[in-house]
């Protein structure tokens, strides 16, 4: 997927002109949080809140011994007929899927959802080589119509709403146009299935790799994973690294916390744990299994100060509660993850300085830390970028000169409290009569650009206090 | 004889800069609850703006001045989650691995808290002097909830007020827009937020809106004003416990 995430600034200022989406994304709204937060206090606060330890744990004991998990589930999977493809990046992850292609002769892939797909550019790299894919999870399949990349990591078109569909399925199936979901639902199934029939490869993504059986773990809710695992005579899981975990006594805990922290259900629809190819005797299944692992900058975390963001199980649960995502929706992020789990990957995926603006786009509520499944503390993490770019010289010299005078001046009281006593009589004089200023200077016209500033009250409690004030006025 | 507890006031730059009446407020809560209230003169700031815009070293040298300036009080109390929670949870990051100030850290934060959370569970207010004829909504602030589990003193205070009413708002929790930095940074989308919240504060039908930061105050009144709205009152909770004069 291309890169914009260096244009935020733009992307979430044409966002929030959007009438069309700021009215989808109010719509969202605190949806998917809700049901997060019934399924928690359904599951028992107190026993949610150990299974988050549990999970971190268990995420974090993997993390420790990557290597070692991974070379098992390569020795695992390969023992029962799969083969395990390494990549370092997404351009040999794309050589490596297309030598597969040419090696069986395949034409269509069916797709079902992989966010490692769209961080390689993979639907593109297929296309130019001659191989068809689509996309079979109903939302990326819309999004597929219509030219555009996903929005939400597990629901990708979110900011779409239901006449833009219907137009988009009108467009493209030629068929009268709806409005009900079931019927369009059924539609698209309709278009869907002679694809199914028809493709030769099965592309999935991997959300959990289990070292000790080498299998794949999937889940889905629209059943469209079974079948693009099954019917082609290839299957090929293409996932990242980090998604290794030691045993099914894990990935039996981690699902406990995945899909209640993603949509709020208790099991997902379609839960599987695909190991090893179609053998004799199988009534179906892919005669070949491969497991493309891709690092594309995963190892540049392991050992840094942000290698918690490795736990990450992709539930979404982060910019289901971000404020920031809810305002200007995930496009504006400008690549593969939004939110606060994307304002981490993307810097270190792409470049701090390719997302200059991303480690700063959050408020630091910490209503992502306390939502995440696994306990990434993402504002820790921001934070540390935050001092990254301060460190490398990606923040404009104004506001570090302004840090700089601020910094010199706060630990020089008397200073301090000549500037301030400066700035409290000539903000309030600002504010005139009625107390509030509509403009103000330099920097500080973001503020006034969307609110007005509440004039001081005119004098410094720190002069008032010296002053032998002791009580309010 | 039961020793009066030595209390060290954090007014909070921004109180001492736009709202003394708060800190004036706080000073007298702590006083009513029997405590000897002690305001350091150098203090100025708790160092966040540069620890959360990863400018380690100018977060360190106001730190280190805090920590100096208010290590020998009982306890430490500020109005405010945000620069409670810097001390109390940031500071022993800010020193993660260095053994004498890490420990000169970790022991002021055990002894730091936010107003509300001292005045109920440490030094208890028995009496609540204020008095507020109307209905309030409380807005959790960020950091005194997430990080420092500020969510029913408030609330448990505030009903001690004669005559106030408490009435709950939708997403009281969730965050308006304020953020430090990213208010001025991104004002555009800081000021979407807080138009949020103040969809929520008026449909709530409260006459005023309390919480327990300054931050978050300015952010709210100031988009309560300039979309309009001149009446919804923004209230800090001590000036509400403490009473108008």
């Amino acid at each position: 997927m291309q890169l914009a995430s260096v244009h935020f600034r733009q992307r979430a200022s044409g966002a929030l002109a959007d009438a069309h989406l700021q009215r989808t994304l109010e719509r969202f709204g605190s949806g998917f949080a809700d049901k997060r937060a019934a399924a928690r206090q359904a599951y028992g606060e107190g026993a949610f809140e150990e299974l988050r330890d549990a999970c971190a744990v268990i995420r974090d004991r993997a993390l420790a011994d990557l290597d070692a998990w991974l070379l098992r589930f390569e020795e695992e999977a390969t023992r029962r007929g799969a083969s395990v493809i390494w990549a370092e990046d997404a351009a040999e992850a794309c050589a490596r899927v297309l030598e597969i292609c040419a090696r069986h002769g395949l034409r269509k892939a069916i797709k079902s959802k992989s966010m490692l797909s769209e961080e390689a550019s993979l639907n593109e790299a297929l296309a130019a080589a001659g191989v068809q894919p689509v996309e079979t999870d109903l939302g990326e399949y819309i999004l597929q119509l219509a030219g555009e990349p996903p929005s939400h990591i597990i629901a990708p078109a979110i900011h779409k709403d239901l006449g833009q569909v219907a137009e988009l399925f009108v467009k493209h199936h030629g068929r009268p146009k709806s409005d009900d979901i079931a019927q369009m639902t059924r539609e698209a199934r309709e278009m869907l299935r002679p694809h199914f029939l028809s493709a030769d490869l099965g592309i999935s993504g991997g959300n959990f790799l289990v070292a000790e059986t080498g299998s794949v773990a999937i889940v889905t809710n629209e059943g469209n994973g079974r079948m693009v695992t099954t019917l082609p005579r290839v299957h090929i899981a293409i996932t990242g690294i980090e998604k290794v975990i030691p045993t099914l006594e894990d990935l039996s805990t981690l699902n406990r916390i995945l899909p209640r922290s993603a949509t709020g259900q208790e099991i997902e629809n379609y839960f599987s744990i695909l190991t090893g190819p179609k053998r004799a005797g199988d009534a179906d299944g892919p005669e070949h299994l491969y497991v493309v692992l891709v690092d594309n900058g995963r190892t540049r975390l392991v050992g840094s100060a942000l290698q918690e963001m490795l736990r990450c199980i992709r539930c979404g649960a982060c910019m289901n509660h971000c404020p920031v995502y809810q305002t200007v929706g995930g496009h504006s992020y400008g690549w593969v993850y939004p939110g606060p789990m994307g304002s981490v990957l993307t810097p270190v995926f792409q470049g701090l300085e390719n997302a200059l603006d991303l480690p700063q786009a959050a408020t630091l509520c910490g209503a992502c830390h306390v939502a995440c499944p696994v306990k990434i503390p993402l504002p820790e993490l921001l934070r540390s970028l935050r001092e990254m770019q301060t460190q490398r010289g990606l923040r404009p010299w104004s506001e570090r000169a302004a840090f700089r005078a601020w910094a010199f001046a706060a630990a020089r009281p008397r200073l301090y409290a000549l500037a301030t006593q400066f700035a409290a009589r000539a903000l309030k004089w600002m504010g005139g009569r009625r107390g509030r200023i509509a403009r103000l200077p330099l920097a500080g016209r973001g503020w006034t650009e969307g609110r007005d500033f509440p004039a001081p009250e005119g004098k410094t409690f720190r002069e008032l206090y010296r002053g032998g004030q002791r009580h309010k006025t | 004889m039961i020793r009066v507890m030595r209390v060290g006031l954090f007014v909070t730059c921004l109180v001492d800069l736009v709202r003394p009446r708060i800190g004036f407020a706080a000073l007298e809560l702590l006083e009513a609850a029997g405590c000897e209230v002690i305001v350091p003169p150098s203090q100025t700031c708790c160092g966040q703006p540069g620890w959360n815009s990863g400018d380690r070293p100018a977060a360190r040298v106001l730190a280190e001045k805090v920590i100096a300036e208010f290590e020998a009080f009982d306890y430490v109390v500020a109005p405010s989650g945000s620069c409670a929670g810097m001390i109390k949870v940031h500071y022993p990051q800010l020193f993660g691995g260095e053994g004498a100030w890490l420990a000169r850290a970790e022991a002021l934060a055990a002894r730091t808290h936010e107003l509300t959370d001292f005045l109920l569970n440490v030094a208890p207010l028995e009496r609540v002097p204020g008095r507020f004829a109307g209905t309030v909504a409380y807005h959790d602030s960020c950091a005194g909830l997430r990080e420092l589990g500020v969510k029913h003193q408030p609330r448990a205070l505030l009903a001690r007020v004669q005559d106030l009413a408490l009435r709950e708002m939708k997403d009281s929790e969730v965050c308006c827009g304020f953020g430090g930095t990213f208010s001025i940074k991104f004002g555009e989308i800081s000021a979407a937020m807080a138009q949020a919240k103040c969809e929520r504060i008026r449909a709530s039908g409260a006459d005023a809106v309390v919480l327990g930061d300054l931050g978050c105050m300015l952010n709210i009144e100031g988009r309560l004003r300039r979309t309009g709205d001149e009446h919804t009152r923004v209230l800090h909770v001590a000036e509400v416990l403490a009473g108008e004069k």
